[in-house]
């Protein structure tokens, strides 16, 4: 009974052991599930084949990501080693300890953030903003573009009656009202015997998308968070006359330019719009275009992109992420040894190549970079500059409040720009003065 | 042939049977039902004081090493004087009351109806009870597509019957038919619910009732309102109890449907609370709206079981 009992014990001590030492030789890595995250995948085939560790992958759809990681981090889980966690969150993932700060480990390996494009290495590694703290090594660059439907842009009769009625070429829109009347041509039209609308745009209520798309137009008409950076002095910045001329905008493309019962779009719904032939010209971030241009029905020829048109200024949203370690792995080693792997230029070259985004300048200063693919041009253009929404630990709180603003307002119909934005500083000051920065 | 009690307890080890003699009746059930009572407390009442405490702070689940604050009655008064969150329940009032209203009525008339004897009535039955049996997230999934302006089934029966263009408005999008479809939808699902309650109460009725009635020549709608909806009546308030619960703190449909849009027509307080506890990570603020929503359910529960018991008395 005794030697019964003993064997039993050794059994389970050796199983025990080799499950820590399994969990030493793999690393799990957390990210939205989206096409450049099926990239990844294959890309990271090389590191595990270099490093013998095996790499598990957690993908989660866009609308319960934010939740589901915001939960994962907060409730100091242990699922992920490596994230691939949105912009906005790097205030509170630093101050609640949730990110390893790199700049030892950068320091030590000779990781140079001069070697990353500057707009991405401020809004995907730093906290507090700016500074030479380090949470994340760029991983992801995004923003938010346009792609349109260039064959019926060419087709004779269309430019025609375009021109006829706009006194220019049907071309790509060089302004947001630009935007906005060839949206308005489209809306209602008879193309193929079908009737196609004009733009498909970001409207959702939940989580950020309207957000993301009414930003688009209102950086491009000078909006501002704060009239100094870190004042939190919001009055006449966020509620400007041109503030609320852009919100007045991007009110009326929805309501004269975009499909019926596109009340609660996001990306998903802008990609079906656009590929079901539904509508001339849609938004969402580029790292869906690679996708896209690869479409047998809506690709290929057929598509063409823009980067997010100026008004006042040439401006795009931000989108994108960095690859950050997570303090909780119980694989420190294995997951900066993943970022290392990952910095690499030759790996970054073939990141792109593949669909991903690089944001290291082995690739984007490549003089032949804008050859590479048909949106390499605009991409570049937009990440000249993107700006993002608030990235304060608070940032969950600023972004619904704005959510609930914009959604009541341009999809509800109630009230007006200027009411919205007024609200809107209200809401925001309220989140400062609880957070004890008012 | 020996009494297999005394047999059991000569063959119970001694110092064991001396302490079991020793115990009273009263111990020994408080043994039986002290793992209950302390599952309870540790997992209903507990989590419920803990959250009345967290109501009186700024305390913030995602921000562990913040210092918390005792904070007096400011989340209790910011909730009570915030006219967003009076409109939210507003909202949740009118999604209450409607689909109460519309479950009710629809409920009993089915069940008043299949409770007569007709061939295929069980196959017929089957069939009613259907959209209850579904997920609330296909529900929500599926009803979503039924409402779309271009595709949709809803916006195409409504042009082919009053000539409005299927494009031309949508469901769950502005112009306020948004609250009115997330009601639809509940009806929908749930009404079989109601009817098979109704249904259960129609069947306990004794028939030997109807037939002195009708000696006593009281016409059918003398019975109906004499017999069948007093008989009935208790049933049916069960059945408003389970679904007022149910629908207090509705949830996952609505936001497939709409998301609490558009803006906020279609945002109930569950939904509300859900976005301030783990979205916004307010969990102090949080913890005194679910105190508020928690009273005010048990209040109204209270009240509503009372007029339960009386009724039934009668």
């Amino acid at each position: 009974m005794k030697a019964r009992l003993l064997a039993a014990c050794s059994a389970a001590a050796i199983s025990v052991a080799g499950m820590a030492s399994a969990q030493s030789s793999e690393l799990t890595l957390c990210w939205a599930a989206w096409d450049p995250a099926n990239a990844l995948v294959e890309l990271s085939k090389d590191f595990e084949t270099q490093s013998g560790i095996k790499m598990n992958f957690e993908f989660v759809p866009w609308p319960n990501f934010a939740d589901r990681m915001l939960n994962e981090l907060n409730s100091g889980g242990q699922l992920c080693d490596l994230l691939i966690g949105d912009s906005q969150w790097m205030g509170g993932a630093a101050e609640n300890g949730w990110y390893v700060k790199l700049n030892d480990f950068f320091d030590k390996e000779g990781i140079s953030m001069d070697d990353f494009a500057p707009a991405t290495v401020y809004a995907y590694s730093t906290w507090p903003k700016g500074t030479p703290n380090y949470y994340a090594l760029p991983a992801m660059g995004d923003a938010n573009g346009w792609f349109y439907r260039k064959d019926w842009f060419a087709r004779p009769e269309i430019q025609e009656e375009f021109k006829a009625k706009y006194g220019r070429d049907l071309a790509e829109p060089t302004s947001q009202k630009e935007l906005l009347e060839i949206a308005q041509f489209f809306q209602g039209r008879e193309i193929d015997g079908k009737t196609v609308y004009g733009a498909s745009i970001f409207t959702e209520r939940g989580s950020e998308g309207i957000t993301m798309g009414a930003t688009g137009a209102l950086y491009a008409w000078g909006f501002k968070y704060e009239n100094s950076p870190g004042s939190y002095d919001m009055q006449g910045a966020v509620n400007s006359p041109e503030a609320v001329e852009a919100l007045e905008f991007y009110k009326e493309l929805y309501k004269t330019g975009t499909p019926p019962g596109y009340d609660n779009a996001y990306m998903e719904q802008s990609l079906d719009a656009f590929k079901s032939g539904q509508v001339a010209m849609a938004m969402n971030w580029f790292a869906f275009f690679p996708g896209l241009y690869a479409d047998p029905n809506t690709g290929g020829d057929k598509i063409d992109f823009f980067v997010n048109p100026p008004q006042n200024v040439a401006a795009s949203t931000l989108g994108g992420q960095g690859i950050s370690v997570v303090a909780n792995t119980d694989n420190m080693d294995g997951a900066l040894a993943y970022i290392k792997w990952f910095a690499n230029p030759d790996v970054q070259k073939k990141w792109w190549s593949m669909g991903g985004y690089s944001c290291h300048k082995a690739v984007l200063d490549d003089p032949n970079f804008v050859n590479t693919a048909p949106f390499a041009g605009d991409f570049l253009q937009a990440m000249g500059g993107v700006q993002d929404f608030w990235q304060e630990p608070a940032y969950a709180q600023l972004l619904l409040a704005m959510q609930e603003r914009l959604h009541n307002y341009i999809v509800a119909d109630q009230g007006t720009a200027q009411e919205a934005l007024d609200g809107l500083i209200a809401d925001w000051t309220e989140v400062f003065e609880d957070e004890g920065k008012l | 042939m020996p009494n297999p009690i005394d047999a059991a307890a000569r063959a119970t080890p001694d110092p064991l049977a001396r302490r079991i003699r020793g115990l009273s009746d009263r111990t020994i059930a408080w043994l039986f039902v002290a793992p209950t009572i302390f599952l309870l407390l540790a997992i209903n009442i507990f989590p419920l004081i803990w959250t009345v405490r967290l109501s009186f702070t700024n305390y913030r689940a995602n921000r562990p090493n913040e210092e918390v604050e005792f904070v007096g009655l400011r989340n209790y008064i910011r909730i009570l004087t915030d006219d967003g969150i009076w409109a939210n329940m507003q909202t949740t009032a009118h999604f209450l009351f409607w689909t109460l209203f519309f479950q009710v009525l629809i409920g009993f008339t089915l069940a008043w109806l299949i409770n007569r004897k007709f061939k295929g009535n069980d196959l017929l039955t089957t069939l009613i009870v259907l959209p209850m049996m579904l997920s609330p997230a296909v529900v929500g999934n599926f009803w979503t597509f039924l409402y779309q302006p271009q595709i949709g089934l809803v916006n195409y029966m409504v042009e082919l019957l009053t000539g409005t263009p299927a494009s031309s408005f949508s469901m769950l999008g502005p112009g306020g038919y948004a609250p009115w479809s997330i009601i639809i939808v509940d009806t929908w699902m749930w009404t079989p619910f109601v009817m098979l309650i109704c249904l259960a109460g129609l069947r306990s009725i004794p028939d030997y009732i109807y037939e002195a009635a009708e000696i006593d020549r009281a016409s059918k709608w003398r019975q109906f309102w004499t017999l069948t909806v007093p008989m009935v009546l208790p049933f049916l308030m069960l059945a408003v109890l389970f679904r007022g619960i149910e629908n207090f703190k509705m949830f996952d449909m609505v936001v497939l449907l709409t998301g609490g849009g558009p803006g906020n027509e279609t945002l109930l307080a569950s939904i509300d609370l859900k976005r301030e506890a783990f979205e916004k990570w307010r969990t102090g603020y949080s913890s005194a709206y679910a105190i508020i929503l928690f009273v005010t359910v048990f209040g109204l529960a209270s009240i509503y079981v009372k007029a339960l018991n009386k009724v039934k008395e009668r």
